[in-house]
C-alpha cells in the first residue's frame, strides 16, 4: 500500500513537473483575435457555428501533440530543426515573415488591450504605454519558471468567459443541441466565419512557442506521456472558453438581433443589458487575453529566430549576452504597442495582413513539421505510426486548404 | 598570404576543370578525413552527370576563386559514402559545434578555408568556423549573387568566427566519434560550471554522448552544476548503470543523493548496485532522508576528532583527508559516545600552538540541528548565525553530517 502510494505520488510530481506549456499554449490560442472571431460568429449567426468547436479541437490536439512530442524527443526548438534539416536560407525566409507576421499578431494584442481598457474609461495613451512596459519588464527581469507561473495564473482568468456566459442565460437546450449537430448554411459570410475560426485556432507562432516551451521546460521522451495528457486538456479548455463566448454573444446578441460586430470591446457591449457583472467580466477576459498574448507573442518570436539562425536567446541570458534577442523583443514590443497610439494608422488593414501572412507561413510549417516527425534519425522511435500519418497529413492538408481560402477571401476584400 | 583564403559558401557549386579544360561537373561538398589530418580537405565530392566523383586533394593542380578548380589528374573515382569522413555541407554546416574558448554552443553558418600552395599544388585547410550576422548574408546569398559581390557586401559587417583548433563536433553516434577522431579532452578542462552552462544548452542526444565520452571526475563535476535537478536525472538515466555509479561516486554524497532521489526507485538502485560498497553506504544513508529536512540537504563530508585532541592531532587528521580541504572551514569534536561536542573554526589552529586543546579553541556556543529539522529553519540558522557550517546530528545526538552555505546558497535559488 505504501508502494502504492509512493508511485502514486511519483506520477502526479511528474504530472506537474510537465504541466505548462501545453496548457498555456492552447489558452493563449485564444488572444483579442480569437475572441473577436468567436463574438463575431456568435453575434450573427447564434449557436449555429458552435458543432466546428469540435473537429477543431481534433486538429489543434493532433498538430500541438507533435509540436510537443519532437520537443520533448529532441531538446530542440521547431527553428533549430528546421535550420539543421532544410538549411539556412530557407530558415532565413520562414523567420523574416514569421516575424512580420507576430508584429501584426501583436499589434492587434496591443489594440485588444487598449479598446478594452478603454470599456473601462482609461485612456489608450496611458494604458497601451504601461501595459508594453509590464510586459517588457515581465520578460526581461524574471526568470522561465516565474514566468510561466504568471501566465498558468493568467489562464485562470479566462474563467470570467464561463461566468458571463452563465450571466447572459442562454438558451442551453440549442447550445447542446448545435455543438453536436453540423449546420452548413450556403452563404458567402457563414463560410467566410467557419473558415475565420479555423484560421485563427491554429497559427504558426503556436508550434515555434509550443516546442520551445516544451525544451526550455526539459519534458524528456520518458516523461512524454503525461505531456500529451496535457496537450489534450489544454486543447478541450480552449473550446470550452470559445464555446462561453459564443454562447454569451448568441444570448445576448443574437437572440436581441443578429447582426455583425466591429470588435470584440462591441460584443462586450452587447451584454451590457444582460448585467454589469457579465460586460465587466467579458471585458476584463479580453484584457486578460491581449495582454497575455501580447507577452508571448515577442517573446516566442525572438526565441525562434535567435534559435533558428544561431544566435545566443533565452531569458535567463544577461542582455550583453544576447542583443540581438533582446532588441528583436524589445523592437516587436515597442512598434506593436506603438502603433496603436497613432491615430491615422491602418490597424484594421495591419490585423488583415497579419492573417494573410499566417496564412501563407502556415502551410510551410505544418509541412516541414509532419517531415522532420518522420525522420527515424532525429526521432528514433517516437515517429508518427502509419496510421497517425494519415491523420496528420489529412488535418494538415484540410488546414493549408482552409487557411488559403481565408487569404483569398481577405486579399479580396482588402481592394 | 593572409588574401588568400576561400569561404565554403564559395567552393560550393565552383566549377571543376580537367587537364584538357573541359568542365566535369560543380562541387557539392567537401571532406575532412580527421584521422588522417585535423585541418586539410581531403576529398572535394563533385557532381557530374550522374554520380557525384571524390577528388583526392593530391589531385587538385590550382584552386581559385576566379577560375574555379583545375585538376592535375585524369583518373577520377565515384565517390561512396565513406565512415571516416568529416563532410561539410552535411555534418557541419547548419549544426550545432561547442566553442570552447568562447565557452559556449554555436551554429555553424559557413567555414573559412586558406588556400595553401605547398610547391606542387593548392590545398584547402580549415581555419574558422564562421558564426553571425556576415556568415548568414553569405549563406542567404550564396548563388545568387557573384561571390565577388558578397565579399564586397559583407565588408562593412564585423567578422564573427571560432578557429577551428578551438571547435568541438559534436556527435551521438560513439563508433562514428572514434573514426572521426572525436575527442572530448579540451571539454574536461573547462570550467565544471561552464561545461554545465553548454550541456544545459544541446539536446539530449549530444548531451548523453558528453557525459559518456569525458572522465568520470569532470563529469561527476559537471554533472553537479547542471542547474536543473530534472536534467540532471535525466542525464543520469540516460548513460549505462556503470557510468553512471562512476560519475556518482565523485560526486560528494549529498548531490549524490539528491540526484538518485529524482530518479524512478528501479534506475537509482541500478546504479546503486553498481557502485563502490563505501560511498554507497553513504549515499544510501543520505537518500534515507526527506529532501526538504536538514537530512536530506547535508553532507558527510567533515573532520570529527575525539574531544581530548590537541591541534597536531588535527593537523595530521587533515593529511589523511587532502580531497576535503578545498572547502573544510570548521572542525568538530565529538565525546566518547560520538555524540558532537563543539566546533572549532578552522582558522583559530593557525594562530594556536601544536599542543593547544582543540577544547579551548571552541566556538562559545554550539549551533546544531537534528536530521528531521525543516529546510527553512535551517537557512534562517545560517542567516542569523551568519555561519558557513552547520552540524547535523541524529536522534542520539551523533554526528550524522554537515550543511554548508553551498547548500543552502542551492535551497534558496530553486525557490
Amino acid at each position: 500500500m505504501r508502494e502504492l502510494i509512493k508511485r502514486f505520488r511519483y506520477h502526479l510530481a511528474v504530472f506537474f513537473a510537465v504541466v505548462g506549456p501545453g496548457f498555456i499554449t492552447a489558452v493563449v490560442d485564444n488572444d483579442s483575435g480569437g475572441i473577436y472571431t468567436y463574438s463575431a460568429a456568435g453575434a450573427r449567426y447564434g449557436y449555429l457555428p458552435l458543432w466546428t468547436l469540435l473537429p477543431i479541437t481534433v486538429a489543434l490536439i493532433i498538430i500541438q501533440e507533435m509540436s510537443s512530442r519532437m520537443g520533448a524527443v529532441t531538446g530542440k526548438g521547431l527553428s533549430d530543426l528546421i535550420r539543421e534539416e532544410f538549411g539556412l536560407r530557407i530558415t532565413f525566409l520562414l523567420m523574416g515573415v514569421l516575424v512580420l507576421a507576430n508584429l501584426t499578431n501583436v499589434m492587434a494584442e496591443f489594440a485588444g488591450v487598449a479598446s478594452s481598457l478603454e470599456l473601462f474609461h482609461i485612456s489608450r495613451y496611458v494604458s497601451v504605454p504601461l501595459a508594453a512596459f509590464a510586459v517588457w519588464f515581465l520578460v526581461v527581469k524574471g526568470s522561465y519558471q516565474s514566468v510561466e507561473k504568471i501566465f498558468l495564473f493568467a489562464c485562470v482568468f479566462y474563467v470570467t468567459y464561463v461566468i458571463s456566459g452563465f450571466l447572459v442565460k442562454p438558451d442551453w437546450k440549442e447550445a447542446a443541441l448545435y455543438s453536436v449537430k453540423p449546420v452548413l448554411l450556403f452563404e458567402p459570410g457563414y463560410i467566410y466565419m467557419l473558415i475565420g475560426m479555423v484560421g485563427t485556432t491554429i497559427a504558426p507562432w503556436m508550434q515555434f512557442y509550443l516546442q520551445a516551451a516544451v525544451v526550455e521546460k526539459g519534458v524528456t521522451a520518458k516523461e512524454y506521456l503525461k505531456s500529451r495528457v496535457e496537450v489534450v486538456v489544454g486543447c478541450f479548455m480552449t473550446s470550452v472558453i470559445a464555446f462561453f463566448i459564443i454562447v454569451a454573444c448568441a444570448g445576448a446578441i443574437y437572440s436581441v438581433r443578429p447582426r455583425d460586430i466591429q470588435d470584440a470591446s462591441e460584443a462586450a457591449l452587447g451584454l451590457k443589458p444582460f448585467g454589469e457583472y457579465a460586460f465587466l467580466l467579458f471585458s476584463a477576459g479580453l484584457f486578460n487575453a491581449s495582454i497575455f498574448a501580447a507577452c508571448i507573442l515577442p517573446l516566442s518570436t525572438a526565441y525562434s529566430v535567435c534559435e533558428g539562425l544561431g544566435f545566443e536567446a533565452g531569458v535567463s541570458k544577461r542582455m550583453k549576452d544576447a542583443p540581438i534577442f533582446y532588441s528583436l523583443y524589445t523592437l516587436l514590443i515597442v512598434v506593436g504597442a506603438g502603433v496603436v497610439l497613432i491615430p491615422s494608422f491602418p490597424l484594421v488593414q495591419m490585423i488583415l495582413l497579419s492573417q494573410v501572412l499566417n496564412g501563407i507561413l502556415l502551410p510551410f510549417v505544418l509541412i516541414f513539421m509532419v517531415l522532420l516527425i518522420n525522420k527515424v534519425d532525429i526521432m528514433g522511435e517516437w515517429t508518427n505510426s502509419r496510421s497517425f500519418n494519415i491523420i496528420s497529413w489529412a488535418t494538415v492538408v484540410i488546414m493549408i486548404g482552409l487557411t488559403l481560402a481565408l487569404v483569398g477571401i481577405t486579399v479580396r476584400g482588402m481592394h | 598570404m593572409a588574401e588568400n583564403f576561400l569561404y565554403f559558401t564559395e567552393l560550393l557549386s565552383m566549377p571543376v576543370v580537367d587537364l584538357k579544360g573541359r568542365r566535369i561537373g560543380r562541387v557539392k561538398d567537401a571532406a575532412m578525413v580527421p584521422l588522417v589530418h585535423a585541418s586539410r580537405i581531403d576529398r572535394l565530392l563533385v557532381g557530374g552527370t550522374d554520380a557525384w566523383l571524390a577528388i583526392r586533394f593530391d589531385q587538385v593542380h590550382t584552386i581559385s576563386l576566379a577560375k574555379g578548380i583545375e585538376l592535375s589528374e585524369e583518373v577520377l573515382v565515384p565517390y561512396h559514402d565513406d565512415e571516416y569522413l568529416l563532410r561539410i555541407a552535411r555534418d557541419l554546416l547548419d549544426q550545432q559545434i561547442i566553442d570552447v574558448t568562447g565557452r559556449k554552443v554555436v551554429r555553424v553558418n559557413d567555414i573559412t578555408m586558406s588556400i595553401l600552395f605547398d610547391g606542387v599544388r593548392d590545398t584547402l585547410n580549415v581555419v574558422d568556423v564562421d558564426i553571425g550576422v556576415r556568415s548568414i548574408l553569405r549563406r542567404v546569398f550564396q548563388g545568387v549573387l557573384p561571390p565577388a559581390w558578397i565579399r564586397r557586401l559583407q565588408g562593412p559587417i564585423p567578422p564573427n568566427s571560432i578557429s577551428w583548433e578551438f571547435a568541438n563536433v559534436v556527435e551521438p553516434d560513439p563508433l562514428r566519434r572514434l573514426r572521426l577522431n572525436i575527442s572530448y579532452t579540451k571539454l574536461e578542462q573547462m570550467h565544471p560550471a561552464d561545461l554545465a552552462d553548454i550541456v544545459e544548452e544541446l539536446g539530449p542526444a549530444e548531451r548523453e554522448a558528453i557525459f559518456e565520452t569525458i572522465d568520470s571526475e569532470a563529469a561527476a563535476d559537471a554533472l553537479s552544476e547542471v542547474e536543473d535537478p530534472k536534467m540532471q536525472a535525466s542525464i543520469l538515466e540516460s548513460l549505462e548503470p556503470e557510468k553512471a555509479a562512476d560519475i556518482v561516486e565523485e560526486m560528494a554524497p549529498d548531490e549524490a543523493a539528491d540526484i538518485l532521489s529524482e530518479l524512478e526507485e528501479e534506475t537509482s538502485e541500478e546504479i546503486l548496485e553498481e557502485m563502490d560498497s563505501a560511498p554507497k553506504t553513504e549515499v544510501r544513508e543520505l537518500l534515507e532522508f526527506r529532501e526538504d529536512t536538514a537530512g536530506g540537504m547535508m553532507n558527510t563530508e567533515y573532520v570529527a576528532l575525539h574531544d581530548g585532541a590537541t591541534v597536531a592531532d588535527a593537523m595530521s587528521a587533515f593529511r589523511g583527508n587532502e580531497d576535503l580541504l578545498e572547502t573544510l572551514n570548521t572542525l568538530f569534536l565529538v565525546d566518547s559516545e560520538e555524540r558532537l561536542a563543539a566546533s572549532i573554526p578552522m582558522a583559530r589552529l593557525f594562530i594556536a600552538s601544536g599542543i593547544a586543546r582543540l577544547k579551548d579553541l571552541a566556538s562559545d556556543t554550539l549551533i546544531q540541528v537534528t536530521v528531521d529539522e525543516k529546510q527553512d529553519r535551517v537557512t534562517e540558522l545560517f542567516d542569523k548565525y551568519n555561519l558557513l557550517t552547520l552540524p547535523v546530528v541524529d536522534e542520539d545526538g551523533k554526528l550524522a553530517g554537515v550543511i554548508t552555505a553551498d547548500d543552502v546558497i542551492s535551497v534558496l535559488r530553486q525557490k
